[in-house]
């Protein structure tokens, strides 16, 4: 077996070096070679897209971007690497992975305990997103695609409107736009205070929602449309969703 | 296996051990602190509502009930302020003496007052005989029997609550995430800066040494600024470049009394909820001064709106403003703003120096 590459995601400096210390500790009974540390998720998978590691450390609490989120992210890649979660204390996290059976660590981390949680990633499969989705509920805040290999991100806050096309979601910001895998229930589920479906196949940015227009004034049969700031298109809206919308807009 | 040590988890054992050393040295009995607003408008407010009810209790009609009242309030108010006032000078002397003394010390004032300015009443009155002196005397006795036994009820539901405020403040105080995330850090350093690594233990323990002190007596502002100092250098070892501190002392706030602990949660808090949510560095803002008889307390720091599901914030601030209503009753002010990107936090309390 070539010896495992490893990459260390912590925000905080002295953690980052106790892990180093403590792999160190594991190299003989399992050789490895750290391939790189990084202070946040969004640091973290340019690493990984620079390193292509087997294994990486994540801790959970990180700003910007929680170790979760940051794990979630990986699973667009075709070959991610195992994650092991360490944690300082997070009683309700712990819990998660208890229950879903994932591995994780607890900082201060011992070197056997390291070894134990390194031989069984080796060997063991990936968490899947609705375990992540599980042991962390909120939001995420950017959507991820893959893109030559590595994850690009697109910040939530930045998206005009994401719209069902045949297999994927588009998702469009005002400057381009991107396909994404998750599904648009998915996506309404988990940002329901940030986009409002407006037809079966469109979720649109409630902020930037600008008013609505009918399609033709002559034309008594033809629905509204909805007006969005930063977006020339108009986007239909279904009968079906009309009067929720119409409330939203009364608001 | 029978007689070995049971095998509950450390932290129950802690607690339990805490609860009994609590109930051992409870507090003891004592006189309300007479200078304390919500001690002296309770004193009012139960004077006052004696002259009504006994006026109810002397009338038949209402015309007679309003005159009654003003004839009872006329005889009340000038004793009752002259005790206030009397209590008010002697009541470090008071707190000084054991229960049984400064109730007997209690009983005497209100009594000479009384009896000193009765005949005030004959000024106003034109059928006062000796057997109205003994009247008075009586209502006054009675009054503050009533009194002294609801304050002594009120202290005795009140120290369990301060025992109980306590015990929660040690669970809230120092977060677990804090302390693992510390031992963490100080393992870091072992290897390659002992010397640091030595420095670090020393702060945590002596910061968990204040933890475990007797929290129910005041400590000087100063003792409780130093050891918010050894928990930012803690904080600072694991945060690096990330976490700044700018403090502002008046030297005339010092030696002020303050509840111990008060500022540390509060600085923990701005931490956790300030520094650690943040990408770039962040500012934690501490300052004191003396603002005439009151002690003002200043912090703030970055607020992060996307991180509010952050739990135990509140639980810091509740437990805070339970202490300070225990040792300050209406005296203290604790408020929290949101002001542009900065969480607030504003303290008053009265400024005391030992005595």
């Amino acid at each position: 077996m070539t010896p495992a590459r490893i990459v260390i995601v912590d925000d905080e400096q002295p953690a980052r070096s106790r892990m180093r210390e403590v792999l160190a500790d594991c190299a003989a009974e399992l050789p490895h070679a750290v391939a790189g540390e990084a202070a946040n998720g969004i640091e973290g998978l340019e690493l990984v897209a620079a390193t292509q590691p087997d294994l990486a450390l994540v801790d959970i609490h990180m700003p910007g971007m929680s170790g979760i989120e940051f794990a979630r992210h990986l699973q667009v890649l075709e070959h991610p690497p195992a994650v092991i979660f360490v944690t300082a204390h997070d009683q309700y996290a712990v819990q998660a992975f208890e229950v879903a059976a994932v591995d994780y660590l607890l900082k201060p981390v011992r070197a056997a305990r390291l070894l134990a949680a390194l031989k069984k990633a080796r060997a063991g499969a990936r968490p899947v997103r609705e375990v992540l989705e599980r042991i962390d509920p909120s939001p995420r805040r950017y959507f991820s695609v893959a893109e030559r290999g590595r994850v690009s991100l697109v910040a939530v806050a930045d998206v005009v409107f994401l719209k069902a096309e045949l297999k994927y979601v588009t998702v469009r910001t005002r400057e381009r736009e991107y396909l994404i895998e998750d599904s648009l229930s998915q996506i309404e589920k988990e940002f329901g205070d940030t986009f409002v479906r407006i037809h079966r196949n469109c979720l649109v940015a409630r902020a930037l929602i600008r008013g609505v227009e009918r399609g033709s004034e002559n034309d008594a049969d033809a629905g509204w449309s909805v007006i969005l700031e930063g977006c020339g298109e108009r986007l239909p809206v279904s009968r079906r969703q009309w009067a929720a919308l119409k409330e939203l807009l009364k608001a | 296996m029978a007689g070995t040590a049971p095998c509950a988890p450390p932290e129950l054992n802690l607690s339990e051990q805490r609860t009994q050393s609590i109930r051992q040295n409870d507090l003891p009995d004592a006189l309300p602190d007479f200078r304390n607003l919500g001690v002296i408008s309770r004193i009012v407010i139960f004077g006052n509502a004696l002259a009504v009810f006994v006026a109810l209790v002397r009338s038949q009609r209402l015309s007679e009930f309003v005159y009654r009242l003003v004839e009872i309030a006329g005889a009340l108010e000038p004793p009752l302020l002259v005790v206030l006032a009397l209590l008010y000078a002697v009541s470090p002397w008071l707190a000084r003496l054991s229960y049984g003394a400064s109730l007997a010390a209690l009983f005497a004032i209100v009594l000479g007052v009384t009896a000193a300015t009765f005949p005030l009443q004959t000024l106003f009155g034109p059928d006062n005989a000796s057997s109205q002196l003994f009247a008075t005397l009586a209502y006054a006795a009675a009054g503050t029997a009533v009194l002294a036994w609801y304050f002594h009820l009120r202290q005795r539901a009140f120290s369990p609550a301060l025992a109980e405020a306590r015990l929660q403040a040690l669970q809230a105080r120092i977060r677990p995430h804090f302390l693992f995330n510390s031992l963490n850090a100080v393992l870091s350093l072992i290897r390659a800066d002992p010397k640091r690594a030595e420095t670090a233990i020393e702060d945590l323990a002596e910061l968990f040494r204040t933890i475990m002190a007797d929290s129910r007596r005041l400590t000087v502002l100063a003792d409780e600024v130093s050891l918010c100092r050894q928990y930012l250098r803690l904080e600072q070892l694991r945060l690096g470049e990330r976490l700044r501190v700018e403090w502002s002392l008046d030297p005339a706030a010092e030696p002020a009394l303050v509840p111990p602990m008060l500022l540390q949660p509060l600085v923990e808090n701005a931490i956790y909820h300030g520094i650690e949510p943040g990408m770039d560095a962040g500012l934690v803002r501490i300052s004191a001064e003396r603002d005439g008889d009151r002690l003002r307390l200043q912090l703030s720091n970055p607020y992060h709106p996307e991180h509010q599901h952050r739990q135990g914030n509140r639980m810091a601030l509740a437990n805070i403003r339970e202490r300070l209503q225990l040792h300050f009753d209406v005296e203290a002010r604790l408020d929290t703003r949101i002001a542009g990107e900065r969480y607030e936090i504003d303290i008053m309390i009265p400024y005391r120096l030992r005595a």
